[in-house]
């Protein structure tokens, strides 16, 4: 109990960034289940957000520039797939994922061209970056919403995938995607479709990753996106419900190896489990037991 | 007798390569003598000459073994610490170790034995962490490698072991060369022998295991002590360009080791083409070139023509990073595929260019007309 009372604002702390790092990893094993494809530039994607949201807020209000971050967020999502992976879809799986790093390179680049490589304040949004306090804590409210929120928009999905059209053609291209091509499902509209709710739902997690803290650069993106690779590893790489358990347990811990002041391994933790999840667990927590054919 | 005249054409491109590089050496002299000490050129030469011994020990794993490792950073971070650490003078310690006592370590080893240690550090570490991460397989292996640099950049920037890394504060004043002819004689040698070994049945085997696990396995080669050799055998290269990078940069910082760079070494690779060691070499010197040299106009405010302030600091990474990327679509054998770069190949290559192009009609007649 006293654990607890003690760790309450990193356990807080940590349900928050697991919620934003579910955000991301969605987007992760949506497109590794379609494509078979670490698309190393979503977290890079995930930064553009926080730039758009940072350079849209100086120039419209509130209200209009978080839809305006998410639909720019979702054509870059699609342009990136368009441009750089479409070409690639009949070449080896090497080139593919070359292709994905060098995309992350280009953004990255931009993005440094672009702010200069300074330090970009994040706005303070109201409300949600109002201070409240749970249980004794003193946090913001975005660490409150952030959970809800994520399940929320996880349920949504779910729902989408189980129940609609669309859904089910991608449920189809990734358990088979010749087949799936074969039965007449549009490939290339099932996969603009999963960078478009990939990016989507990194557009609203950059959002809330970010109110909790003071600024974009453009190499921000590459450690929550690595870190919601590997909670998309742990729940098994394919499955939504698997990458948010992931998220969360990776979120928590975290935060709570930075609350015991081990603060520089915080990031090497989320890479050992990663090798010790690989080498236990190689399909993850709900991941498919995958067999090779010769 | 026979074996004689199979050898002789061998022998006899390994004579052009060497006269070649014999006289590459003594441009670089003549080179030192001419220009200032200071100039870009050097910068680039050292520079792409150390990312050349990358790249091919990269693409030793890469390209010839065809495990798909993002591991390259955190093994010439070892390397370079492991060179500066030891190498540091005993009496500059206490300066540079000034926040831990004047560290653990109070001896230092010859430079060329530091540089060898550098080597065998990153080696010995890619063993212990091959053990578990070389079962995995390609894009997993991909981010398990990508992980264990992350680790070890937190790992060497941890204060608890400070008296031995100097926590995130710089290491400095550890001997460096200043001449070129070094950088270039140290990874021509390394990358001699990586040569080597791919030529040797050891190579054979990584192609493959490159081609076909399944089939590789079945001819009788052992998966798991060739894919561990191949990753030792890279890492030590990593490992001693990492050395070389820290002379390079005569200061060195874990911070520095980010997986952008092995992003870096990555695409130096893909642009020399996969599984060619010349490619590797010629184009870490393009891209070193392109990025810290012949590029940089695009940096400079004061050329824009239009009011349009396009050129400014960062431009040159971003038109860089868009060339990149035309390569990597379009042009994805990169500059030599995975061929290798000989001299009576590129005569054969411009005889044939005239033929290959379609020659205007008149032209081609005055042609056929000198022929006869």
């Amino acid at each position: 109990m006293e654990f607890l009372t003690t760790n309450l604002p990193y356990i807080l702390a940590g349900v928050s960034t697991g919620g934003q790092y579910a955000l991301i990893a969605i987007g992760y094993t949506m497109v590794y289940g379609i494509l078979r494809l670490i698309n190393f530039a979503h977290g890079d994607v995930f930064m553009a957000a926080g730039l758009i949201m940072i350079y849209s807020y100086t120039i419209m209000p509130l209200w209009i520039s978080v839809p305006f971050t998410i639909i720019l967020t979702v054509l870059l999502g699609f342009t990136i797939e368009r441009v750089a992976y479409k070409p690639l879809r009949t070449a080896p799986r090497m080139s593919i994922m070359i292709s994905a790093i060098g995309m992350s390179y280009l953004i990255q680049n931009i993005a440094l061209y672009i702010t200069g490589g300074l330090l970009k304040n994040y706005p303070k949004i109201p409300w949600t970056s109002d201070s409240i306090t749970i249980a004794g804590a003193i946090t913001k409210r975005v660490t409150a919403i952030t959970p809800f929120l994520t399940i929320l928009l996880v349920i949504a999905l779910v729902l989408l995938i189980n129940h609609t059209k669309i859904g089910m053609a991608m449920r189809a291209v990734s358990i088979d995607f010749e087949t799936a091509q074969l039965m007449g499902i549009k490939i290339d509209s099932v996969i603009s479709m999963t960078f478009i709710i990939g990016s989507f739902l990194a557009a609203i997690g950059s959002i809330l990753f970010f109110s909790n803290y003071p600024g974009v650069t453009p190499t921000v993106g590459g450690m929550p996106g690595l870190k919601a690779f590997v909670a998309a590893v742990f729940g098994g790489i394919g499955s939504i419900p698997g990458a948010v358990i992931g998220a969360f347990i990776i979120g928590i811990c975290e935060n709570i190896i930075k609350g015991l002041g081990w603060t520089t391994f915080s990031d090497a933790f989320t890479f050992v489990l990663l090798i010790i999840v690989l080498m236990f667990m190689p399909t993850g927590l709900f991941g498919e037991k995958v067999t090779d054919k010769v | 007798m026979e074996n004689q005249i199979t050898k002789k054409p061998i022998n006899k491109d390994m004579m052009i390569s060497f006269t070649l590089l014999a006289l590459l050496f003594v441009v670089l002299v003549i080179l030192e003598l001419v220009l200032p000490r200071t100039s870009i050129l050097f910068t680039v030469l050292k520079k792409g000459a150390i990312y050349a011994l990358v790249a091919v020990s990269m693409n030793l794993l890469n390209g010839f073994t065809g495990l798909f490792s993002l591991g390259q950073a955190g093994f010439m971070l070892l390397g370079a610490y492991t060179y500066a650490i030891f190498t540091i003078p005993v009496a500059a310690r206490s300066q540079v170790y000034q926040y831990f006592n004047g560290g653990l370590i109070q001896f230092t080893l010859p430079v060329f034995v530091a540089m060898i240690l550098a080597g065998l550090i990153a080696a010995g570490f890619a063993f212990l962490i091959g053990l578990p991460v070389l079962k995995l397989k390609s894009d997993y292996l991909a981010i398990a490698t990508l992980g264990f640099a992350e680790i070890m950049r937190a790992l060497f920037q941890w204060d608890k072991i400070g008296v031995i890394t100097n926590g995130s504060n710089l290491l400095r004043k550890y001997p460096v060369f200043k001449t070129t002819i070094f950088y270039f004689a140290v990874s021509g040698i390394c990358i001699a022998i990586i040569v080597l070994l791919i030529n040797s049945t050891y190579g054979r085997a990584f192609k493959a295991i490159r081609d076909d696990e399944v089939a590789a396995e079945a001819m009788g080669i052992n998966l798991a002590h060739h894919k561990r050799l191949s990753f030792v055998i890279s890492s030590f290269f990593a490992g001693i360009s990492g050395a070389l990078l820290a002379m390079f940069q005569t200061t060195i910082q874990a911070s520095q080791f980010k997986s952008a760079m092995t992003y870096e070494i990555l695409l130096i690779v893909v642009i020399g083409g996969i599984g060619s060691v010349t490619g590797s070499c010629i184009s870490s010197f393009l891209f070193i070139a392109c990025s810290e040299w012949w590029l940089r106009f695009l940096d400079n405010a004061n050329l824009n023509i239009t009011s349009l302030q396009i050129l400014r600091p960062g431009f040159r990474k971003v038109v860089f990073s868009v060339v990149i990327m035309m390569i990597v679509l379009f042009y994805q054998k990169g500059i030599m595929g995975d061929k290798e770069f000989n001299l009576g190949g590129l005569i054969k290559f411009f005889k044939t260019l005239p033929s290959q192009h379609k020659l205007p009609a008149h032209l081609k007649l005055a042609k056929t007309k000198e022929g006869k």
